[in-house]
C-alpha cells in the first residue's frame, strides 16, 4: 500500500484497521476489522489485449469529440436561427437543435474518455491517507489565545473603556448612512396604493380597442377586459411604465348577469346597470389579474392561488387564500348611452398592506 | 511501462522538465509544500458523493453561459416597438429587456442555446444542492467538525433560490412579471414597513422602470460574488476535513481510504465536469425551457391560467395557495396572515430549523466528538425519521402549488385537494415520521438477524420427519463487519437521583428534557450483537444439533447457522448451493 509519507502513524497497519485514538467507540466492537480488501487486478490490468482496447475506446472518443467540435463551427455557419426563414429539423430550428447536440457531444465524449481512461487504465490501487482531530494542538491553541490576549493587553483594548465603547458607537452609526443612503431607491408609498385614475364620469373603455362600451353590446353571460377610458384618450399622458403603473391597479373586468340573480348589499343597489357589473380585475390577495369566469355560478377564479369570488353576490370570497371581496366600481351610463364609472373604487385594489386598514 | 532504452530517456526528459516547471514556479509562489500535501490526496469513492459536484460544476457552467448572456440582454424597462424576427409579436410594446432575450433567442446563433443552456443548468444547480444537502442530513456528514460547513451549505441553497428567482424575472416576459407581481404581494404583506420596501425596491409603484435593471445587478453581480465566495469556502473546509467515508472493512474515523486526486480524480471529477455541461448542452438543444415567446411582454392587466414558477419556488406557491384567508385589522392596520407566513416566515423557518439541526441533534445526543464516517440512515432511526418528515411537508407543499394542474389533469374538485392539503400537511408528516420510524428500527433487527443468523436463501428442505425449513446461509466476514460496525448509541441518563447522603438532587429541568428526548432519540435501537452473541451463534451452529433438527420455531431463526461464513462448508453440511454469498 503506497504510503505518501505524510501519514502520522505509518506502523498503524498496511490494512488501514488502525487505532481509533481519533474516535473512541465505547466499547470493543464484535467483529475484527478485517482491513481494506487486497487490490483485485481488472481485466485491463492483466490481459494487454484488452489494456491496448481501453486505450483506443479512450483514444476514439476523444477523436470524435475533437470532430464534433468542428462541427458544432459548421453548423453554427451552416443554419439560420430565424423564426421563419431558418432551416427546421425534426419540426424544431435546425440551428438550435444540431448546436446543441454537437456541443453536448463533444463535451460529453471528453468526459466520458477521461472516466473510460482513469476507470481501466489509471492505477487503481486503494490509497490510505490517516486524519487528523480539525482542531489545531492544545499547544498551538494556546499559543493562539496567549498571542491574542497579548495584543488584546497592548491595545488596552479591555481597559480602556472608554476608547472601546466609542469606538463601537462611531462604528455602529455608520449603520445609518448604509441605510440612509438607500433613501432615494423610490418615493414614499403616500396614497398611491390607495388609488386609482377612476373618476366619476369616466368611460368604461374595452382594454384592446379602447372603444367604450353600450349596455346593449354586453350580453348576459359575457365577461369584458376594461380599463378606464384616460388610457386611450390621454395616451400621452400614460406611455410605458406610467401606463402600466396604472393599468397594475385600475384593470377591471366587466360582467352582465339577470338582474334578479344579483343580491346587491343595499349601499350598491344601484351599482349596476341593467345586471352589467364592474369589479377590479386585481385579486386583493397578492395582486394577480383574475380571469377565469364560470357564467353559470358567476364565480371568478384568480389562476395565481385560486382565490373564488362570487360577482353576483358582491365579489364576497367563496374559497381561497384571499381575505378580502373583491372591489366593485359602481357603474352608470352617460349622456351619450355608455358605460362610464359613477366614482372611483371605495378601497384600495390590489393586495393587502399595513396601512390599508 | 515502457523498457526500451529511447523510451526511458524519453521519460526521463519529461520529468526533468516536470521538475524545471515545478522549481520555477516554487521559487515564485513556495507551491512546493502545498502540493507535495495534496497532489496525491485521497479521496473516498461512492456514487452519493457526486451530487455535489453536480452542483459545482452546474454553477460553472452557469457563470460560463450567463457571461455569454450578459452580451446581448438589456436589462432595460425601457418601452420599444417589437420589430424583431418573430413575426408573431412584430409591432407590439414592449420592454427592452423581453425585446433583447428575444433577439438573443432569434437573431443571436446559438443564443437560444445559451439561454436554454443556463437555465436548464440552474434547474440542475438548485436539484443538486437539494440532494447533495438530503444526502448529507441522512448520512450524518453534519456533524461535528462540519457544522460551520453545513451551515455554509444552506446559505448557498437559499441564495441559489434567490439567484434562480431573479434569473427568470429578468426576460420581463409575461409569466416572470406575475411572479414578480405575487413577490411584490408578500413584501406588502410585512408588517409596518411593507409599503416602504415594495417602493423602495421597485422604485416607486409596480412595475415601475427601476426594477429590472436593479434585478440585473443582483442576479449578475451581488449575489453571484457571494455564491462563488461561499462555494470556495466550503470546498476549503472540505479539504481541510478530508472528506467523510461510508463505513467499511479498512475504513475507520480516523482514516480515509480512496484513490488520490491525481490522478484518479482529476480525470473523474474532470472529465465529470465535461459530463455535466454535455448533457445540459444535449438538453439546451433537444429540449425546449421557458420559450418566453410563446408568453408575450408583461402586462399587470393579463395572465394565464396553469401559471407555474420554476420547481424550487414551488413548495412556496403550494403554502400561497392552501393557507386560510386570515387577516386581523387591528386600529386601522392590516396584518395579512393568509400571505404573510406561508411567503415570508415558512422560508424563513424552514432554513433557521435546518440550519440548527446540527447543534439540536448535538445537545440531545450529548455527542461531542469527531465523525468522519457515515452513519447509514437506518441506525440513526430518529434523525432520518426527521428527515423523512421534512421530505414529506416538502413535496405536499409542491402538490399543493400544482393543486389547480392536478384538478384539471385528474378532473378532480380544486377545493377539495385544497381542503385536503390543509389537513394533511400536518397529518402526513407525522404519519411519515412514525413509519420512517419504525421502518429504520426493523432494518436494524434485519440487520442483527442477518448477522447471527445468515441470510434466507430462498432454499426450503424438508427433514426426514417431515418437517420443513429454510435454509439459511452465512453471510461473508466483510458484509458482517460492515453491519456490525456501526455505533451504538446510548441516551443521556439523568444524574442519580440522590446524592451522597441519600438527599434528593432534583434533576434541572432543561438536564431533564435532555434526557428524555436523548431516551426518545435512541432508546429503541436495536443492540448490535456482541462478541458473546456471536460466538454463541458460531457455538450453536457448529457444535449444536443440525439446523434441520433443531426444530426450533422460524421465529427462533430455524435453520440458523453462524451468521458469517468461516470456511467453505459451515454446519458440516454443504446443500450443493454454489452461488457466491452476497450481500442481503
Amino acid at each position: 500500500m503506497s504510503d505518501d509519507g505524510q501519514h502520522d502513524s505509518p506502523g498503524a497497519g498496511s490494512n488501514g484497521a488502525g487505532d481509533n485514538s481519533l474516535l473512541p467507540i465505547g466499547p470493543q466492537e464484535p467483529l475484527d476489522n478485517p482491513g481494506v480488501p487486497d487490490h483485485q487486478p481488472r481485466p485491463t490490468d492483466v490481459d494487454p489485449a484488452l489494456e491496448r482496447r481501453a486505450e483506443r475506446q479512450v483514444a476514439a472518443m476523444f477523436v470524435v469529440a475533437a470532430v464534433m467540435a468542428l462541427a458544432f463551427c459548421v453548423v453554427y455557419f451552416l443554419y439560420d436561427p430565424h423564426p421563419e426563414t431558418g432551416e427546421t429539423a425534426l419540426g424544431v430550428g435546425a440551428s438550435n437543435l444540431a448546436l446543441g447536440v454537437t456541443l453536448g457531444l463533444s463535451l460529453l465524449l471528453i468526459g466520458l474518455g477521461a472516466i473510460q481512461w482513469a476507470r481501466k487504465l489509471m492505477a487503481d490501487h486503494e490509497m490510505i491517507e490517516y486524519r487528523h482531530s480539525a482542531a489545531s494542538t492544545v499547544e498551538d491553541r494556546q499559543e493562539a489565545i496567549a498571542a491574542f490576549q497579548a495584543g488584546s493587553e497592548e491595545s488596552g483594548l479591555g481597559r480602556r473603556k472608554l476608547i472601546r465603547n466609542s469606538m463601537l458607537a462611531s462604528m455602529a452609526m455608520l449603520g445609518l448612512p448604509a441605510v440612509v443612503l438607500l433613501r432615494d431607491l423610490g418615493p414614499l408609498p403616500g396614497v398611491k396604493l390607495e388609488q386609482t385614475v377612476w373618476r366619476r364620469g369616466m368611460r368604461v373603455v374595452s382594454d384592446v380597442s379602447g372603444r367604450p362600451i353600450r349596455p346593449s353590446e354586453v350580453p348576459i353571460g359575457q365577461l369584458v377586459n376594461a380599463e378606464p377610458a384616460v388610457f386611450f384618450e390621454h395616451a400621452e399622458e400614460f406611455e410605458g411604465n406610467e401606463l402600466l403603473n396604472e393599468k397594475a391597479k385600475a384593470a377591471v373586468i366587466v360582467v352582465r348577469m339577470p338582474p334578479e340573480e344579483i343580491t346587491p348589499y343595499p349601499s350598491r343597489k344601484d351599482w349596476d346597470v341593467e345586471g352589467i357589473l364592474c369589479y377590479s380585475k386585481i385579486c386583493p390577495h397578492v395582486g394577480c389579474p383574475i380571469s377565469l369566469y364560470e357564467q353559470q355560478t358567476h364565480n371568478v377564479l384568480c389562476p395565481c392561488h385560486q382565490s373564488t369570488f362570487d360577482l353576483a353576490n358582491n365579489g364576497v370570497v367563496l374559497f381561497g387564500p384571499a381575505s378580502r371581496n373583491l372591489p366593485q366600481l359602481p357603474l352608470g351610463v352617460d349622456g351619450e348611452g355608455y358605460l362610464i364609472a359613477m366614482s372611483g373604487f371605495q378601497e384600495p385594489v390590489g393586495a393587502s398592506f399595513w396601512e390599508r386598514g | 511501462m515502457s523498457s526500451s532504452p529511447a523510451a526511458r530517456s524519453k521519460a526521463g526528459a519529461a520529468s526533468r522538465s516536470t521538475a524545471g516547471v515545478v522549481t520555477w514556479l516554487d521559487e515564485r509562489l513556495g507551491i512546493g509544500a502545498l502540493t507535495k500535501k495534496q497532489l496525491r490526496k485521497v479521496f473516498p469513492d461512492h456514487w452519493s458523493f457526486m451530487l455535489g459536484e453536480i452542483a459545482l460544476w452546474s454553477f460553472v457552467i452557469l457563470l460560463l453561459t450567463g457571461t455569454f448572456l450578459s452580451f446581448w440582454f438589456k436589462p432595460s424597462m425601457a418601452e420599444v416597438e417589437y420589430m424583431g424576427s418573430y413575426a408573431n409579436l412584430r409591432g407590439l410594446h414592449m420592454s427592452e429587456a423581453y425585446a433583447s432575450t428575444l433577439d438573443l433567442s432569434f437573431d443571436v446563433r446559438g443564443g437560444l442555446l445559451m439561454r436554454q443552456m443556463h437555465h436548464w443548468s440552474a434547474n440542475l444547480f438548485l436539484a443538486s444542492m437539494t440532494i447533495h444537502m438530503l444526502r448529507v442530513f441522512f448520512t450524518g456528514a453534519f456533524r461535528k467538525p462540519r457544522e460551520l460547513n453545513w451551515m455554509i451549505g444552506l446559505a448557498l441553497l437559499m441564495l441559489g433560490i434567490i439567484e434562480g428567482f431573479a434569473g427568470y424575472s429578468l426576460p420581463d416576459d409575461l409569466l416572470s412579471g406575475t411572479g414578480l407581481r405575487i413577490a411584490q404581494g408578500l413584501m406588502l404583506s410585512i408588517p409596518v414597513v411593507g409599503s416602504y420596501i415594495s417602493f423602495f425596491v421597485f422604485g416607486g409603484e409596480f412595475p415601475g422602470d427601476d426594477f429590472i435593471p436593479r434585478l440585473y445587478t443582483v442576479h449578475v453581480l451581488l449575489v453571484p460574488g457571494i455564491l462563488l465566495a461561499l462555494i470556495t469556502a466550503h470546498m476549503l473546509l472540505l479539504v481541510y476535513h478530508k472528506h467523510t467515508q461510508f463505513p467499511g472493512p479498512g475504513r475507520t474515523n480516523n482514516n480515509v481510504v480512496g484513490f488520490p486526486l491525481m490522478p484518479v480524480y482529476m480525470a473523474k471529477a474532470g472529465g465529470f465536469f465535461f459530463i455535466v455541461f454535455g448533457v445540459t448542452a444535449l438538453m439546451g438543444g433537444l429540449l425546449q425551457i421557458n420559450p418566453i415567446w410563446m408568453y408575450g411582454p408583461y402586462n399587470p392587466a393579463e395572465v394565464t391560467a396553469g401559471s407555474q414558477p420554476d420547481w424550487y419556488m414551488g413548495w412556496l406557491e403550494g403554502g400561497l395557495r392552501i393557507m386560510p384567508n386570515w387577516e386581523t385589522n387591528l386600529w386601522g392596520y392590516t396584518l395579512s396572515w393568509n400571505v404573510l407566513i406561508p411567503g415570508v416566515l415558512l422560508l424563513g423557518v424552514l432554513f433557521a430549523l435546518l440550519a440548527f439541526y446540527p447543534f439540536i441533534e448535538r445537545w440531545i445526543t450529548g455527542d461531542d466528538r469527531e465523525h468522519h464516517l457515515l452513519e447509514r440512515p437506518r441506525n440513526a432511526p430518529t434523525r432520518t425519521a426527521f428527515g423523512v418528515a421534512g421530505m414529506t411537508a416538502y413535496a405536499l407543499l409542491w402538490i399543493a402549488g400544482g393543486n389547480d394542474i392536478l384538478a384539471y389533469e385528474f378532473g378532480l374538485s380544486l377545493n377539495a385537494i385544497t381542503y385536503v392539503m390543509r389537513v394533511a400537511i400536518f397529518v402526513v408528516p407525522v404519519l411519515a415520521f412514525i413509519i420512517t420510524r419504525r421502518w429504520c428500527l426493523s432494518l436494524q433487527r434485519h440487520d442483527r438477524e442477518v448477522v447471527l443468523h445468515g441470510y434466507e436463501t430462498g432454499v426450503i428442505v424438508r427433514s426426514p420427519d417431515g418437517s420443513y425449513a429454510e435454509i439459511h446461509r452465512p453471510i461473508n466476514p466483510v458484509r458482517a463487519y460492515e453491519l456490525t460496525m456501526h455505533e451504538q448509541h446510548t441516551p443521556v441518563e439523568l444524574p442519580a437521583a440522590h446524592d451522597a447522603n441519600g438527599v434528593p438532587a432534583p434533576a434541572q429541568g432543561k438536564e431533564r428534557l435532555r434526557s428524555r428526548l436523548s431516551h426518545f432519540w435512541y432508546a429503541d435501537d436495536v443492540s448490535k450483537p456482541t462478541k458473546e452473541e456471536l460466538e454463541a451463534a458460531a457455538h450453536h451452529a457448529t457444535n449444536g444439533s443440525h439446523a434441520l433438527e433443531d426444530g426450533h420455531g422460524p421465529a427462533s431463526g430455524n435453520g440458523a447457522h453462524l451468521g458469517i461464513e468461516t470456511s467453505g462448508i459451515v454446519g458440516g453440511q454443504d446443500f450443493g448451493l454454489e452461488q457466491k454469498p452476497k450481500a442481503p
